[in-house]
């Protein structure tokens, strides 16, 4: 399969996923598509690596899954933590930051 | 007139030693008592006004005593340079806090502590019930020390560092009385006409900073004989806008009579007797820069002429005695500035009228000022009458003063008057004609004077009861009526005051067409005339001011509207321009300014819309912003 | 044979079609479970793509823990907080779809018909290694090791900030349970578990009163709705007689007892 094609599909799967953080108001599925977009950034990585027949594009994939992992946790805090103060998990309500 | 006069023997300074170089004493004096009186004026409350007698007098006295020391030297002998000390020392400006004590000097520091201390001694009665007296007298001993150092001064800078001193103490003394709105209105109106003359003096020094590269008076003298033609014409159109501007000739003569808004003390000394002249004393001082420009001193006789005219009708048509006195001042410094325009030939002649005119003019001032205080200050004219019996002190010094000033003789009037008529003839018919015609309008005018305030049946306002002034007043006018009545023949007696200036000045015999006894006989005449006349015309006097007169009568009681013309000419366009500018200002770039600034402000309050506070819309301009950056990239790659 | 190309088209078409689902469905619960259901298909793909572990990696990591601590969240948060679907940012939709297409749009337009290299894959570094997994090891405790030490800081300050952002204060010292139980009790109604209804095994209807040792009707085992109404059935003592006498033949109760309580 030529790389091409899976490079649009992790762009699509990317955009989709930016769509998903302009659309969703639910922090947690606004959260989901952060995933998803990077995900999509993976699936890129990864193909590249094959492409090149070199390690490196996995060994980042890596990384991002870590650095992933770490962004989930202190994201989902947050969300709970808003969730405690406001008993709503909607990105939409703490909107204060405005003139 | 020849273009090249004959320059003056270039006079010899020596430095100064034993009691000259003592002379900074004369300065010293008055302003130690003005600084003591001004700065610790509570404490000293019942004390300063006899301090400040007492330091005038002792500068008096003190300058007296180098007189006689200078008559003790040889005539050639008699300049001294009394370095002080090093003033401003700036590469290639040098300028020395030295003085310069030499014949002129010496006539005008007698001239200025006498009267200066008859008029201290007369303001004790003046001002007895002014609480602010203690003031009056610091500001006076100010202006004492400020006229000796102008004329003490050694070069321009020092000079007109002394210039500015009697602007400032003629400022303070003319809005003495601050409470009234027209005095304040005098006081800044004289300051800043004069301001206009300072400016030319200023000018005229920066000038002779960048012709000369110094500003002492010996040097200047001597490089004014190798300087081209413009130089010394600049200088001297400088100078006399200076002298204009202090001594009110035309055009600067505004201020003179509203000035009167002063106590009357101040009045006689300021703006009568000693600041006033300071022009004269500038140009005459100035000697060798006129005589190197003919068209220079011709101006100054074109002011000189118009003021002497224009001062004698204005004093001809005012019922304020203190501005008809004021227009009287005018008109006799004219006669000096014109005598003075007349070069060598008139110089000394300028200066001796200056010194009889200072006498007889503080007598006539003392004498209003003794008038309004027995009549509960009033001021006109047509309120007074029938106070010869009355006030017999008063009018008596009054009568020698008036006598003085038409120039009867022997009074001192008619020798100064009368020398100058006779150089003025000398120059040119005309010259000659004007000043004898302004010799016949000093005789009307002041023939009314005493016509409508002694002579004539009791005009008073009710509550009125005139009396004779204290003798603090009546002292200092029979001393210096005297010195009205004598000092004209005392000066010129074997031709002693011409000897005595020539080494400053020079001197040139006059050389009048027709001879003396008849230049004498038709000036007497002329005199007799003008008496007669105001004789005639005011046998009797109304109360009230009569309004169906001729045009010249009208403008001269509003000053020939020599305000009108100020505020047509100047005032007005001038109020226009900075309208104008201000709404430039406001419009144009101001309106720069806020325009850049509410153009800032609408556009921030667009994108203000775009900070709507929601993180996804946010992340909206997140994308939007990856599309522009990928779309230019693009744009940039094809 | 090679399998890619349908494995491509199958499991790219389902990441698709799950990414759309996340995107669509009001339920968190649903987008969760879309999302997961992507992750899969990427690693499938990784997999066919010669990464192994890193296929398996995303399986563990993402659709293992990753998605169950999304769905933990949610439990916490609520369920069933459904999405409303109506937008209320004014032109939100519109920009998004826009932005979303453009960006599809942009990356085809700058990568379709670009690329004309021939996959190479990673066999070959692969067999310089001695395998997928020893490769990736090498690299990563080699060459990338001070990165990957740098995760290891990350990974552990993002648990200190986690347990920060998510510790509450103790505002009052935490009561013992002695404390607890003065104050439980200090208001002197009754705080024990209520007698439940129904008479010993023959009755269990919540409309029989529970009988006290004493055979005495146990008031407040009977629910208040029903005493209201009067719907109570009384209580058989023949019945009960014939209990007390099975259990006295039993031996369970002794005869003095049984006196007694008649």
């Amino acid at each position: 399969m030529s790389p091409e094609a899976y490079l649009i599909l992790s762009a699509i799967i990317f955009s989709i996923g930016a769509m998903g953080v302009m659309l969703r108001r639910n922090a947690i599925v606004a959260f989901m598509s952060v995933e998803l977009m990077l995900n999509a950034g993976n699936l890129a990585f990864v193909s590249a690596s094959n492409t090149w027949g070199n390690l490196t594009g996995q060994v980042s994939a890596f990384f991002v899954m870590v650095i992933a992992a770490c962004e989930v946790v202190i994201g989902l805090a947050i969300i709970v933590t808003i969730f405690r103060s406001r008993r709503s998990a909607s990105v939409d309500e703490p909107s204060l930051l405005r003139w | 007139m020849n273009l090249s006069l004959p320059q003056a023997e270039a006079l010899v300074l020596q430095s100064a030693s034993g009691l000259f170089s003592l002379t900074w004493i004369l300065i010293a004096l008055p302003l130690l008592g003005a600084f003591l009186i001004l700065t610790f004026g509570k404490q000293l409350k019942k004390v300063a006004p006899y301090l400040a007698i007492l330091l005038s007098g002792a500068s008096f006295i003190f300058g007296f005593t180098l007189f006689l020391q200078m008559l003790s030297q040889p005539e050639t002998e008699r300049g001294f340079l009394v370095p002080v000390y090093t003033w401003i020392s700036s590469g290639a400006l040098n300028v020395s806090f030295g003085l310069q004590l030499d014949q002129l000097s010496m006539a005008f520091v007698l001239l200025i502590t006498f009267v200066g201390t008859m008029i201290h001694i007369y303001s004790l009665g003046y001002m007895e019930h002014d609480e602010n007296r203690g003031r009056f007298f610091g500001f006076l001993n100010l202006f004492v020390a400020a006229m000796l150092l102008l004329v003490l001064a050694d070069n321009y800078l020092l000079l007109y560092v002394g210039w500015e001193g009697v602007g400032l103490a003629s400022y303070l003394l003319i809005g003495f009385w601050q409470k009234k709105p027209s005095a304040a209105t005098a006081a800044k109106k004289a300051f800043v006409v004069n301001r206009v003359g300072d400016f030319g003096l200023s000018l005229a020094i920066m000038t002779m900073f960048l012709a000369f590269g110094t500003f002492t008076f010996s040097a200047v003298n001597a490089g004014i004989q190798n300087a081209q033609d413009w130089v010394a014409l600049t200088i001297g159109l400088l100078l006399l806008l200076a002298a204009a501007g202090k001594s009110a000739q035309f055009p600067l003569q505004s201020w003179l009579l509203d000035a009167m808004e002063g106590p009357t003390p101040v009045s006689a000394l300021i703006h009568a007797a000693t600041m006033v002249t300071a022009g004269v004393y500038l140009i005459v001082r100035s000697a060798t820069i006129f005589n190197a420009s003919e068209a220079a001193r011709n101006a100054v006789i074109i002011v000189g002429a118009i003021s002497l005219l224009a001062g004698a009708i204005i004093g001809a048509a005012k019922e304020d005695i203190k501005k008809s006195l004021a227009g009287s001042t005018m008109s006799q410094i004219g006669f000096m500035v014109v005598a003075a325009g007349l070069g060598p030939v008139g110089y000394v002649f300028a200066i001796l009228h200056l010194i009889t005119h200072g006498f007889f003019k503080a007598v006539l001032f003392l004498g209003a000022g003794s008038v309004m205080h027995a009549t509960n200050d009033n001021v006109n004219m047509r309120r007074y009458g029938g106070l010869s019996k009355l006030m017999v002190f008063t009018f008596g010094t009054f009568l020698i003063g008036y006598l003085a000033i038409i120039g009867i003789p022997p009074f001192a009037g008619f020798y100064s008057k009368e020398y100058i008529l006779e150089a003025a003839f000398s120059h040119s018919i005309w010259v000659g004609l004007i000043t004898l015609f302004g010799a016949g309008l000093t005789a009307f005018y002041m023939t009314r004077m005493v016509i409508w305030t002694f002579l004539t049946p009791a005009r008073w306002e009710e509550g009125v009861h005139p009396h004779e002034s204290p003798k603090t007043m009546t002292f200092p006018m029979i001393v210096l009526a005297l010195g009205s009545a004598v000092i004209g023949f005392a000066l010129t007696y074997n031709h002693i005051f011409e000897h005595w200036l020539e080494p400053v000045t020079g001197f040139e015999e006059p050389q009048a067409p027709i001879s003396i006894t008849a230049l004498t006989t038709i000036a007497l005449s002329v005199v007799a005339a003008g008496v007669l006349l105001a004789i005639y015309r005011y046998r009797s006097v109304d109360r009230e001011t009569p309004q169906n007169v001729t045009v010249l009568t009208k403008a001269a009681r509003q000053d020939l509207y020599g305000d009108l013309a100020n505020e047509t000419l100047l005032m007005k366009p001038g109020q226009v321009l900075t309208r104008k500018l201000v709404t430039i200002d406001e419009k144009a770039i101001d309106g720069t300014f806020t325009g850049l600034a509410k153009a800032t402000w609408a556009a921030s309050r667009l994108l203000r819309q775009t900070s709507t506070g929601y993180v996804r819309s946010y992340a909206a301009y997140i994308v939007g912003g990856i599309l522009l950056i990928m779309f230019l990239l693009l744009i940039a790659r094809l | 044979m090679n399998f890619e190309p349908l494995v491509f088209w199958i499991s790219g078409i389902f990441s698709v079609v799950g990414a759309l689902g996340m995107l669509i469905s009001k339920k968190a619960v649903h987008s969760a479970l879309f999302v997961a259901f992507t992750m899969l298909n990427l690693a499938v793909l990784y997999a066919v793509q010669s990464a192994p572990f890193l296929a398996v990696s995303q399986v563990v990591v993402y659709t293992g823990a990753v998605m169950m601590l999304f769905l933990f969240v949610l439990m916490m948060v609520g369920v069933d907080s459904a999405d409303s679907l109506i937008e209320d940012i004014k032109g939100q939709r519109v920009l998004a779809i826009l932005g979303g297409v453009g960006l599809i749009a942009f990356f085809i337009f700058l990568t379709g018909g670009s690329i004309y290299r021939t996959v190479v894959g990673t066999q070959n570094v692969d067999a310089t290694y001695g395998g997928n997994l020893q490769g990736l090891a090498a690299l990563m405790f080699g060459r990338y090791v001070i990165i990957f030490e740098a995760t290891a800081a990350l990974l552990i300050t993002a648990v200190l900030g986690a347990m920060i952002l998510t510790h509450r204060e103790r505002i009052r010292p935490k009561k013992t349970q002695g404390q607890m139980a003065k104050e439980l009790f200090s208001k002197g109604d009754y705080k024990g578990p209520l007698p439940p209804p129904g008479v010993f095994a023959r009755h269990n209807s919540v409309d029989t009163p529970a009988l006290l040792p004493d055979g005495s009707i146990a008031k407040n085992s009977l629910p208040d709705p029903l005493v209201a109404r009067g719907d109570i059935s009384p209580v058989d003592y023949d019945d009960l007689a014939e209990v007390q006498i099975i259990s006295e033949g039993l031996g369970l109760v002794s005869d003095s007892e049984t006196e007694e309580d008649k």
